[in-house]
């Protein structure tokens, strides 16, 4: 075992297998019969399968690979509209690198600015904000993407566009949230989760309180966690713990960055820009109740979906994902990445068919990555 | 994307806009630091803080960003932020 340079802490991490290993038998995990555990955040998957913790784990233990990429959750109607936007001539698309590479229906962004598209990769919506400035002849449209860790960022600067009255920046708003894909797993008669490990840098944001429900309503644990490997271990342990001792509760293992209330600057600039959609598309997933958010009617002048009238302004029509994609039941932890028939065939990280297989943090591209788990090493 | 980075504020460059010069992993980039000023903006400086797209969104003390930092590198991701900081510079380049 390569632990000892692996692991900054070896010691730490094999003293908490050895616990993890103590109580999982206790509570008769064996892996015909294993407890399942979903990680939320893609940034977890991606430690998961980086330090191969499913595979030194106690095999009763097995990891659910939950939606938290937002990059593979993005719907390929949703890419579509992304390109319909920044083929305009006036337009200059500015987005995270990471949504090039997503496939739409007819193209990728990396593919229609290959086409000639002025299509411009940032770090930050602050870059597309300068742009904007720079460029007041053209429309400057920002990709607005991801989870509660990055919604704070496009909605501060829509409050800053406001201040300058910048007429030329508008935000492609695709923000979602994290609790309410959980709702939604929950509440899936096949649901064969028994708790939770919480992403951290989303709960720097809004906090531990949004998860009271899982352990409240639905009664399994939540434990949010750090990602280094050892905060992932103890995480586990944390949320067998509580199944050992019978008890559902929302635990902070990241109590060194994530405060309870989460952050209240953050959180009013969000209250005051987004408000809920009735409903939002999740790749592989479906439309789910309020799990997306839109640009509040008092910042309308800076919502792309109204200015070029496209996505939900219009009303959308549901489009189908490719031909023999399994990213639906893989995002749901019914299959695995292997078992989809595309993996590694007509769908590989150089030429992704699903989402799953473009970002780093998703399931597909980490087994494809890191050489799977157990399931695939015993194939 | 998901995962923030830790950097150093050196200086502030724009009160009005509550903009920050921070180092990050030897970088330095403008931060919009908002989202972590509780007093005037001048005492940020010096002060570490996890940096998301730019925006400072937690402070944290300087061993868990030497933490932070050393897990990030471990995933490839400290490198992806950095060679994303470049391409937004780029971006802005290409405009001029
Ligand atoms: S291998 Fe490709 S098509 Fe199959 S589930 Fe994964 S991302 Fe989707």
């Amino acid at each position: 075992m390569k632990f000892a340079s692996e692991f900054r802490d070896p010691a730490l991490a094999k003293a908490l297998l050895a616990r993890i290993s103590d109580v999982a038998d206790r509570i008769g995990a064996t892996r015909e019969k294993p407890v399942h555990i979903m990680e939320i955040c893609g940034g977890h998957t991606h430690s998961i399968f980086r330090y191969g913790l499913d595979k030194l784990i106690h095999p009763g233990v097995e990891f659910i690979h939950g939606p938290g990429c937002p990059v593979c959750v993005l719907p390929m109607s949703r890419v579509d509209e992304c390109v319909e936007i920044a083929m305009r001539p006036e337009v200059i698309f500015t987005t995270f690198g990471d949504a090039m590479r997503v496939p739409g229906h007819r193209m990728s962004l990396m593919q229609a600015k290959a086409g000639g598209a002025d299509i411009r990769m940032v770090y930050s919506p602050l870059d597309a904000l300068e742009l904007a400035r720079r460029n007041p002849d053209r429309e400057v449209v920002f990709f607005g993407l991801g989870f509660e860790t990055t919604t704070p960022s496009t909605a501060l600067s829509i409050q800053q566009a406001a201040r300058e009255r910048l007429t030329n920046f508008t935000v492609f708003c695709n923000h979602i949230t994290v609790p309410e894909p959980i709702k939604a797993l929950l509440d899936d008669p096949d649901m064969m989760l028994d708790g939770f490990i919480g992403p951290g840098h989303v709960s720097m944001v809004i906090g531990t309180r949004p998860y009271d429900f899982i352990a409240r309503d639905y009664g399994k644990p939540i434990v949010v966690a750090g990602f280094e490997p050892t905060d992932l271990l103890q995480s586990v342990l944390m949320v067998l713990t509580q199944i050992a001792e019978g008890r559902a509760a929302v635990e902070n293992q990241y109590a060194r960055v994530v405060p309870e209330d989460g952050n209240p600057v953050s959180l009013a600039a969000i209250a005051d820009v987004y408000e809920r959609r009735p409903s939002f598309e999740w790749r592989g997933l479906g439309e789910i109740d309020a799990s997306g958010l839109r640009i509040r009617p008092k910042y309308r002048p800076f919502d792309a979906e109204e200015k070029f009238g496209i996505g939900y302004a219009v009303g959308r029509k549901a489009v189908d994902e490719p031909e023999g994609c399994a990213c639906g039941a893989v995002m749901t932890g019914r299959i695995k990445p292997t078992a989809c028939p595309q993996f590694g065939k007509g769908c590989t990280p150089d030429m992704p068919l699903g989402a799953l297989m473009v970002s780093s943090e998703g399931a597909c591209a980490a087994y494809w990555q890191y050489g799977g788990s157990r399931g695939l090493a015993a194939e | 994307m998901c995962l923030g980075i830790p950097g150093r504020i050196v200086a502030i460059t724009d009160e009005a806009r509550q903009l920050a010069l921070a180092e990050i992993s030897g970088v330095r980039r403008e931060v919009n630091v908002a989202c972590i000023a509780e007093g005037p903006l001048d005492d940020l400086v010096g002060e570490w803080a996890l940096i998301h797209v730019g925006f400072a969104m937690s402070r944290i003390d300087p061993d868990e960003a030497e933490r932070t930092l050393q897990a990030l590198r471990d995933l490839g991701e400290a490198q992806e932020a950095l060679d994303a900081m470049a391409e937004g510079q780029r971006a802005l380049e290409a405009a001029k």
